[in-house]
C-alpha cells in the first residue's frame, strides 16, 4: 500500500516535471493562429510541420543547418579539448611524483569555484587584438588548455583508484612515466573520459554566454544564438519556427541524455557535477 | 582544496596528504610535460587574466583607447551614484535567497521519495527527474518558459517568480547528490531507532539529515556559488534586457550589459571583482556556519 503511494506519488511528480517540455514539443506542432488565442492547451486540436519548415529556414539570413554545423563545431572542439588536455593534467597530478603537486592542485580546484567573469575582459581583450572575436578559436582554445578544472578533479578522482601496482608493473616491464600513462593509465580511465566527453558536449552545446560575447556575425552563429534572435521579435508570427528549433536544439541533448544516462546519474552522484 | 576535501560526498583521498606512498620516482620534468597545457590555461586565462582585471578596475578602458587610471572611482559609482547597479544587487541577491533553498528543498523531498523506492523504479524515476538539470539550462528551454508564464513575463512582481521557478524546475542534480548520500547512511542506525520506537519525523530530524549534513552543505555551497552566476535563464526570460522596470536585471545582466553593449571594461570590471569578493566572503560564511550543522563521519 505505502510503495504504491510512493509510486503514484513519483508519476505525478513526473507529469509536473515534464509538463515544460511536453507543452514545448505541442506548441512546436501548433498553427501559429492557435497558439495566439490559446497558449496553454497542451493538445491542440490541428497539427501542423509549419514550424518545423519555418525552423529549418533559419534566422537572420541563415539556415538552420549553418547553426546546427556551428554548434557542432564548438562543441566538438571542446569536447577533444576538455577530454585530452584534462586527462593529461589529472594523470600528473593523480600518478607522478613533483615538487609543486600539492600547490597546483589546490590552485586547480580554486579556479573551479571562480566565476568566469574576472577573466573574462582581459580574455576578450587579448582575443581581439590577436583579432579572433568573431571566429571558434575564444571557445574552443581554453578547453585545450585545461581550463575547465572541474574534469581535471572529476579524473584524478577516477585516476587515483586504478591500483598504483599497475603502475609498478609497467615499470618493471620497462615501462616510463609516458608508455605507462597510454598503455596502462588512459584505458582505464575510459569512463571518466566518456564522462567529461558527455558533460562538455552538452555543457557547450547550452552554453549562451561566451558564445553571446563572442559571436557577432550571424554566419558564426551557434544555435543558442540562432535562437535569440527571436528573443527580439515580439510578433507572435514567429512563434511556430521558434518553438520548432527550440524543440530541434534540444533533440541532441535528450538523445545524449537517453544513450548516457548511466554515466550522466553516475556522474553527478559520484562528483557533485553542477548538472 | 579545502572544499573539495570537506564537502564531496564521494570518498575523497585526501588533498592535502600528498603523492600516494607507491609512485614512480623521478617524474619531475615528465611531470610538467603533462602539466603544460593545463600550466598554460592556468597561467594565461586565469592568473594573468586576474591580475589585469583588477588593473582595469582602477580604470576606464573603453577597448580603443588605451586605460585611464582613475583609482577607486568605479568602486565609488558602483555605490555611491548607480542606482541601477544596487538594483542589480537586490534582484541578485533576492534570487538567491529563494531560489537556492527551494532548490534544495525540493531536491531533497525527491530524493527521500526516491529513497523509498528500490531498483529500477528507482533508477527509472531518477534519471527522469535528473532530465531537467541538462534540458534547463539551454535557451530553448527558457524561450518555452517565457512563454508559458507569459503573463507573469511582463508584471514587474512576477518576473523574477519565474525564473525562481526555472531554476527550482532543476532540482535533478542536487537530488541526484542526495539520494547518493541517502544510500550511504548505514541501515543498522534505522533499525536501532525503529527498535527505540523512533517514528518517520524523528527518524528524519535526527538521522537522517544529520548523516545528511555534509551533502547538504556540499550542494549548498555548489548552488549558492552557481546561483550568484545565473545569466542564460535571465536573459532569455527578460528578452535581453533585465526587464520590466529592471525587476530581472541580474548582476552579469547588467556586467554584460555595461561591459559588452556600453565597452565600459574598466567599470565592469570592476562588478566582477566585487561579485568574486562576494562570492568568497559568501562561501566563507557558509564554511564558518558549517561547524555548527555539519556533521561528518569522523565525529561520529
Amino acid at each position: 500500500m505505502k510503495r504504491v503511494a510512493v509510486f503514484v506519488l513519483c508519476l505525478a511528480g513526473l507529469a509536473l516535471v515534464l509538463y515544460p517540455i511536453v507543452w514545448l514539443i505541442s506548441a512546436s506542432l501548433t498553427p501559429v493562429e492557435d497558439l495566439v488565442s490559446n497558449l496553454r492547451s497542451l493538445f491542440p486540436g490541428r497539427v501542423t510541420t509549419d514550424g518545423y519548415a519555418g525552423a529549418l529556414e533559419g534566422a537572420g539570413g541563415e539556415s538552420f543547418w549553418t547553426f546546427l554545423g556551428n554548434s557542432t563545431i564548438v562543441a566538438s572542439g571542446a569536447v577533444v579539448g576538455n577530454v585530452v588536455s584534462c586527462s593529461l593534467a589529472a594523470y600528473a597530478f593523480a600518478r607522478l611524483r613533483f615538487r609543486l603537486s600539492g600547490p597546483l592542485f589546490a590552485f586547480a580546484l580554486v579556479t573551479i569555484m571562480l566565476p568566469a567573469h574576472v577573466t573574462l575582459i582581459p580574455q576578450y581583450v587579448v582575443f581581439q587584438q590577436l583579432e579572433m572575436i568573431d571566429t571558434f578559436v575564444p571557445l574552443i582554445l581554453p578547453k585545450l588548455l585545461a581550463t575547465d578544472a572541474f574534469f581535471v578533479f572529476l579524473m584524478v578522482q577516477f585516476m587515483r583508484g586504478i591500483p598504483y601496482e599497475l603502475d609498478e608493473a609497467a615499470k618493471i616491464d620497462g615501462c616510463g612515466p609516458i608508455r605507462n600513462f597510454r598503455y596502462v593509465v588512459l584505458p582505464l580511465s575510459q569512463p571518466a573520459m566518456v564522462t567529461t566527453a558527455i558533460f562538455t558536449f552538452i555543457w557547450t552545446w547550452n552554453d549562451f554566454f561566451s558564445q553571446l560575447i563572442y559571436l557577432s556575425s550571424t554566419e558564426n552563429y551557434t544555435i543558442p544564438m540562432g535562437l535569440r534572435l527571436f528573443i527580439d521579435q515580439t510578433s507572435s508570427s514567429s512563434y511556430g519556427p521558434m518553438f520548432a528549433m527550440s524543440v530541434l536544439s534540444l533533440v541532441p541533448i535528450g538523445l545524449f541524455f537517453l544513450a548516457f544516462q548511466r554515466f550522466l546519474v553516475a556522474g553527478v552522484a559520484t562528483t557533485g557535477l553542477k548538472g | 582544496m579545502v572544499l573539495a576535501e570537506r564537502v564531496s560526498p564521494a570518498p575523497v583521498r585526501s588533498v592535502a596528504e600528498g603523492a600516494p606512498p607507491r609512485r614512480p620516482k623521478n617524474s619531475q620534468g615528465v611531470a610538467y610535460l603533462f602539466l603544460g597545457p593545463w600550466l598554460l590555461g592556468a597561467i594565461g586565462l586565469t592568473v594573468a587574466p586576474m591580475v589585469v582585471s583588477l588593473y582595469l578596475s582602477f580604470t576606464d578602458y573603453d577597448l580603443f583607447n588605451s586605460p585611464q587610471w582613475v583609482g577607486l572611482d568605479n568602486y565609488a559609482k558602483l555605490f555611491g551614484d548607480d542606482p541601477r547597479y544596487l538594483d542589480s544587487v537586490v534582484v541578485t541577491l533576492k534570487y538567491v535567497v529563494w531560489s537556492v533553498p527551494l532548490k534544495l528543498v525540493l531536491a531533497l523531498a525527491v530524493a527521500l521519495l526516491l529513497n523509498s523506492l528500490r531498483g529500477k523504479g528507482q533508477a527509472f524515476f531518477r534519471s527522469a527527474f535528473y532530465a531537467p538539470s541538462l534540458l534547463g539550462a539551454s535557451v530553448g528551454l527558457a524561450l518555452a518558459w517565457r512563454a508559458i508564464f507569459d503573463t507573469w513575463v511582463d508584471t514587474p512582481d512576477y518576473a523574477l517568480i519565474t525564473i525562481v521557478l526555472l531554476s527550482a524546475w532543476q532540482f535533478g542534480a542536487p537530488m541526484v547528490i542526495f539520494l547518493a548520500g541517502l544510500q550511504q547512511i548505514p541501515r543498522d542506525l534505522f533499525d536501532a531507532a525503529a527498535v527505540d520506537g523512533a517514528g518517520w519525523w524523528r527518524r528524519l530530524w535526527s538521522i537522517t539529515l544529520p548523516m545528511l549534513s555534509p551533502v547538504l552543505f556540499f550542494n549548498l555551497v555548489l548552488e549558492t556559488i552557481h546561483a550568484f552566476q545565473a545569466f542564460t535563464q535571465a536573459f532569455v526570460v527578460s528578452g535581453g534586457r533585465g526587464g520590466p522596470a529592471d525587476s530581472t536585471l541580474f548582476y552579469t545582466l547588467y556586467l554584460y550589459e555595461r561591459g559588452f553593449t556600453e565597452f565600459r571594461m574598466g567599470y565592469a570590471s570592476a562588478m566582477a571583482w566585487v561579485l568574486l569578493v562576494a562570492i568568497a566572503l559568501i562561501t566563507a560564511v557558509l564554511f564558518r556556519t558549517s561547524r555548527y550543522w555539519v556533521f561528518y563521519g569522523d565525529e561520529r
